[in-house]
């Protein structure tokens, strides 16, 4: 059976322990892990059990100005245990509906991930959700298998800057840019998108990839090219959040893989500030959050470290 | 052998059986499958038209199960025309079980439709610890009707009576299910009523053993995509189905607001039942 029946019954776990609350981009979390986009993410009540499990911030679905239904399923596919292509297609409520959703929060750390094709959509999208109590948003410039949404917009240089600019002049809150792999390179990207005043980068999105069935030599996902994500681009995911804080000097919340607490742990080795979990959830379930919060917390003891922000970085000195 | 139940299996479809005019069984061999809790689903893959959340149905052979379609929209018009021969793709079982607890002795099983599945899966499990069951079987008409004689065999020569209605009265008993149950429930004691069918029916199904303090077991249905926990198409309150679900017990039931009313469409925004 899954890991989670063992803890997730119902019991409160909060994590509270100082030593791995985290401050960075105007941004302020009980723990550094963060749900990831694209998971969970479109429902109040399920954000409090989330948050009543250990959670230590939550990033929405990517939110468009209207509703998504996404593509036909297969929209999932899974490979080998630990990692999975996709092609949900961003379905989400649209903007009026998930503003609804959420507009009873309270003190639950929500992130409100916003995706469109151009940059009038942004400012529109930050209206719907600026008075609500939300602690930033999250660009997603880098779905990989949406046309004229996510990557294609992430490889245009002028659009990464002009969206991220008409989102910044709309609101004082923090402004995450998630950055993919495509064609742009990734550091690029995260440069402009530093430039045009976001706050900080979460590295990396899925990528580009699909799978095939060979007893029918049909394509599985009925969008056919999907998006790859757990264990599989981990190593990337590193990759990619180690140059942009060493080259960009922008803060980064890590994505991309990370199954355990050794994950998190070399994520923010290599610079990140804050780790988001979304694959792991097949497998581990809803008390991810909390198991990788207490490995984080031994690893700081053993390591005398006194705060989590202690480790971030560390593997620039090498 | 450990099987990873989320790979997807290519499975053939070697019998097809014509339940009424809109409804279909289609029987495979898939020894994870045949091995189902009753309430577990599979993800069935219609290559190049769909992948749609079924229960699975029981079949007489061994490592064999089934799945029993009725043709209504896309992807269930695209199961339903599916010949002999052709493959489909299965990952799963999925989700949780109906439950027999300990000292049960008497239960009332009542379901609708495809929503039988689930039920003839308990009903066997039923036989088997010989627990005196009642099975209401509700359809709108005579045609609609079907299962009953397969209720019969999975119950065998346990204690059991098998209660048809139909709401034009052609067949069995004139009314609804929920119409049966009450006049059983008001003479004789269930210790669990177990129900799977339109949620509609299954609301008052719950409704009516709530008054009459007996616990249910619903096994609810959502949109799904993942199945596996991650993607929230299907949540009911602070639950998920594919994982959480597709049972529920009373307690949950009356914690989640939205049964019986509110499903969430494709895009994942709130819609009345009615």
């Amino acid at each position: 059976m899954f890991a989670e029946d063992a803890l997730d019954l119902g019991r409160e776990q909060t994590p509270e322990s100082n030593i791995l609350a985290i401050n960075f981009a105007g941004i302020c979390l009980r723990n550094p892990t963060i749900l990831a986009s694209g998971f969970l993410g479109i429902s109040m009540s399920l954000f409090k059990r989330l948050y009543k499990l250990g959670v230590g911030a939550i990033v929405s679905k990517s939110i468009s100005c209207s509703p998504l239904e996404g593509y036909r399923n297969p929209t999932i596919v899974s490979l080998n245990g630990s990692s999975y292509l996709n092609a949900v297609g961003l379905s989400n409520p649209g903007a009026d509906a998930f503003s609804d959703e959420i507009r009873e929060n309270d003190n639950l750390p929500i992130i409100v991930s916003l995706v469109g094709s151009s940059e009038d959509e942004f400012p529109t999208l930050v209206k719907k959700f600026d008075t609500l109590n939300i602690i930033g948003y999250e660009i997603n410039l880098s779905c990989p298998h949406v046309a004229k949404m996510g990557i294609e917009v992430g490889d245009d240089p002028e659009l990464v800057y002009r969206i991220v600019k008409a989102t910044r002049t709309h609101t004082a809150k923090p402004v995450f840019v998630k950055v993919g792999v495509g064609n742009t390179d990734v550091l690029s990207v995260a440069s402009i998108a530093k430039d045009a005043g976001a706050d900080g980068i979460t590295a990396i999105n899925t990528l580009r990839a699909m799978a095939i069935d060979i007893d029918t030599g049909i394509p599985i996902l009925a969008n056919k090219i999907g998006g790859l994500s757990g264990r599989s681009i981990k190593p990337l995911a590193i990759r990619c959040v180690y140059e942009i804080t060493k080259k960009v000097g922008a803060p980064v919340i890590a994505c991309g893989g990370i199954f355990d607490w050794e994950d998190a742990v070399e994520a923010m080795l290599a610079g990140a500030s804050a780790v988001q979990l979304g694959s792991v959830l097949a497998t581990g379930g809803l008390s991810s959050f909390y198991s990788i919060c207490s490995g984080i917390e031994g690893y700081l003891k053993r390591k005398n470290a006194k705060n989590v922000t202690e480790i971030i970085g560390l593997a620039h000195r090498y | 052998m450990h099987t990873d139940i989320n790979k997807l299996r290519i499975v053939k479809i070697e019998k097809i059986i014509e339940e009424t005019s809109t409804v279909r069984t289609f029987a495979f061999r898939d020894i994870a499958s045949s091995n189902a809790g009753p309430g577990q689903f599979l993800m069935v893959w219609i290559p190049q038209a769909e992948e749609l959340p079924m229960s699975v149905m029981i079949w007489r052979e061994k490592y064999y199960a089934a799945v029993t379609v009725r043709k209504k929209g896309y992807g269930s018009t695209s199961l339903y025309t599916k010949r002999m021969g052709e493959s489909l793709g299965v990952r799963g079982p999925y989700g949780n079980s109906f439950v027999i607890p300990k000292n049960s002795r008497k239960v009332m099983l009542v379901g609708g439709g495809t929503g039988l599945v689930p039920l003839l899966r308990l009903a066997i499990h039923l036989n088997s610890i010989r627990i005196n069951t009642t099975l209401i079987i509700g359809a709108k008409t005579h045609q609609e009707v079907f299962f009953e004689k397969l209720a019969a065999l999975c119950l065998g020569d346990t204690t059991h009576q098998i209660v048809v209605t139909t709401e034009d009265g052609s067949y069995g008993i004139k009314g609804q299910s929920t119409d049966a149950m009450l006049n059983l429930i008001s003479s004789e004691r269930f210790d669990t009523v177990y129900t799977c069918g339109p949620e509609g029916m299954m609301k008052k199904v719950f409704d009516l053993a709530l008054a009459s303090k007996i616990p249910v077991q619903a096994s609810l249905e959502r949109h799904m995509k993942c199945g596996i926990g991650i993607c929230a198409s299907c949540c009911i309150g602070n639950k998920l189905v594919c994982k959480d679900g597709t049972v529920f017990d009373s307690e949950n039931l009356s914690s989640l607001s939205e049964f019986g009313l509110e499903y969430r469409d494709k895009s994942g925004r709130k819609c009345k039942y009615f």
